[in-house]
C-alpha cells in the first residue's frame, strides 16, 4: 500500500508568482514549519502534475532547484526525499521583529495612511531593497 | 537534443485560399508544446500536415525523423487527437479499447483499463451516451494506450466545461510524466496551456508570430510602463512588440537581450497571456502581408 502525501501542493493563479517558485516557497514554508523533515519524500512528479494539470518539467525543475539548495536529494527511481530541515534559529528572532513591525504599523496609521497605502510603501520598499541586496 | 517535428517553409492552400505560410518550426523532444491562434489560424491544418492526414503544398516537414506519413511504424509511434475528440457514437467503451487493441501494435490492455477504470467510466456504455468531458477522456485513454512517442491534440478541451477541462488536463499531464511522451496540443485560448505547456507557437494568419520556449520567451520579454514616451528615441535594442499610449503614460511591451535599467519605467515580467495577445495585436496591426503576397501570385 502506498503511503499518501505527506504535504498536498496548491497554485494561485493570481499571485503573478511562476508556479515553479509558488512549488519552492510551498516545500520551504513546509520545512520551516516542521511539516516536513528529514527522510520524508515529496509528492513524486506524476502526483503533483495529475493533482494540478501542470508541466511536469516545472515540478522538476523546482525539485532540481531545492535539489541545488540542498534541501531535498532524488533517489532514482524511488523519489526524491528531505535532506535537511531549515532550522529555527531565526525563529527566535520573529517575536521582535514582530514588535517592531507592529509599532512602525501604528505610526503609519497615526501619519494618516490608510491599509492599501501601507501594504503598497511596504511591497515597494521591499523589493527596491531586495534588489539592491542583489 | 532531438526534434519531434522539424519543418522548412511549409506551406498548404486550398485553392485560393492560404491555410499556412512559409511555417519554419523545430519543436524539441520531451516538451509539452502549446500551439495557440485565433479559430482560423492555421492550427488544424498545420496538425493534419504533421500526422499525414494533408501533404504540404510546398515546403518540408518530420515528424519523428520522417516526413508524415512515412511508414505504419511511425504511424504507431504518433497519437493524434483530432478536434472535439471524437469517437464511434455506436460502440461502447469495452468496444473502443479492443478496436485500438487490434488497430495498434504497441497497445497497452492495462494501462487502457487502468485509466479507464480512473476517470470512471462504464465499460458497456456506448459512447454516444458519454458526456462531453467522458468522450474526451475516452479519446485521449486510446491515444495515451496506444504508447505513442507523440502524442498531438487539436484542440481537446475547447468544448468541455471547465471541471472536465481540468481532468483532461490532469489525465494527459500525468501520461506526459509517466511516459515521457512529447505533446503538441492547440488552443484558441491560451488560459487553457498556460499552466501545461513548456514550449509555444503562435499562429495567426497563416503565419508563425513566435516560437520558442516559455522560459526564454517569458524572460527576454517585459512590460514597460511610463510616462508617454516619444517612439523614435527608444533604445534600438528593444524590438516593440506592442505599445499604447495615453496623453500621459505609455505601456510597452518589448523583447531585449539585457535588463532594464532606465529607471523612468517601471519593469514588470510578462505572462504567456500578455505575450501571446501582444504577438498576436502585432500580427493584425501589420495588414497587407497576406494580400500583397496573394496578389503577387
Amino acid at each position: 500500500m502506498k503511503r499518501g502525501a505527506l504535504i498536498e501542493f496548491h497554485l494561485d493563479g493570481r499571485s503573478g508568482v511562476s508556479p515553479y517558485l509558488q512549488l519552492i516557497q510551498q516545500v520551504r514554508q513546509a520545512l520551516r514549519l516542521g511539516m516536513l523533515t528529514e527522510g520524508d519524500q515529496l509528492p513524486t512528479v506524476k502526483d503533483v502534475v495529475g493533482r494540478l494539470a501542470i508541466n511536469p518539467n516545472t515540478v522538476l525543475k523546482a525539485y532540481r532547484e531545492l535539489e541545488y539548495e540542498g534541501l531535498v536529494a532524488a533517489r532514482p527511481g524511488v523519489g526524491t526525499f528531505v535532506t535537511r530541515t531549515l532550522a529555527d534559529e531565526s525563529l527566535a528572532a520573529h517575536g521582535e521583529l514582530r514588535a517592531e513591525l507592529q509599532r512602525w504599523l501604528a505610526r503609519a496609521r497615526r501619519a494618516g495612511l490608510d491599509e492599501e497605502s501601507i501594504e503598497a510603501l511596504i511591497l515597494t520598499t521591499f523589493r527596491a531593497t531586495m534588489k539592491e541586496a542583489i | 537534443m532531438s526534434v519531434v517535428l522539424e519543418s522548412r517553409a511549409l506551406s498548404k492552400r486550398y485553392g485560393r485560399r492560404q491555410a499556412l505560410t512559409d511555417c519554419t518550426l523545430s519543436i524539441p523532444a520531451g516538451r509539452v508544446a502549446g500551439l495557440v491562434g485565433p479559430n482560423g489560424a492555421g492550427k488544424t491544418t498545420l496538425l493534419h500536415l504533421a500526422v499525414g492526414l494533408l501533404a504540404p503544398t510546398s515546403g518540408t516537414i518530420e515528424v519523428l525523423g520522417a516526413p508524415p506519413p512515412a511508414s505504419p511504424e511511425q504511424l504507431a509511434r504518433v497519437g493524434f487527437v483530432a478536434q472535439d475528440t471524437p469517437t464511434y457514437a455506436g460502440l461502447t467503451v469495452a468496444d473502443h479499447l479492443k478496436l485500438g487493441a487490434r488497430m495498434n501494435p504497441g497497445w497497452d490492455a492495462g494501462l487502457a483499463q487502468r485509466r479507464i477504470a480512473s476517470v470512471a467510466l462504464d465499460p458497456s456504455q456506448r459512447a454516444g451516451k458519454l458526456s462531453g468531458g467522458q468522450r474526451a477522456q475516452l479519446a485521449l485513454t486510446l491515444a495515451i494506450a496506444k504508447r505513442p512517442e507523440y502524442l498531438i491534440l487539436d484542440e481537446p478541451v475547447a468544448s468541455l466545461d471547465p471541471l472536465a477541462r481540468r481532468e483532461f488536463l490532469q489525465g494527459l499531464m500525468e501520461a506526459t510524466a509517466e511516459h515521457g511522451v512529447s505533446v503538441l496540443i492547440s488552443s484558441h485560448l491560451v488560459a487553457d496551456l498556460e499552466r501545461v505547456c513548456d514550449y509555444l507557437i503562435v499562429l495567426t494568419e497563416s503565419r508563425v508570430q513566435l516560437t520558442g520556449d516559455v522560459d526564454d520567451l517569458l524572460a527576454s520579454h517585459r512590460l514597460l510602463t511610463g510616462p508617454r514616451c516619444d517612439m523614435a528615441a527608444l533604445p534600438a535594442e528593444w524590438h516593440v512588440i506592442s505599445a499604447s499610449h495615453t496623453d500621459r503614460q505609455s505601456t510597452l511591451l518589448i523583447s531585449t537581450a539585457d535588463p532594464v535599467g532606465d529607471t523612468t519605467w517601471t519593469v514588470d515580467q510578462v505572462s504567456m497571456e500578455d505575450l501571446v495577445l501582444a504577438y498576436m495585436s502585432k500580427a493584425a496591426s501589420t495588414p497587407g502581408r497576406n494580400r500583397t503576397l496573394e496578389v503577387q501570385r
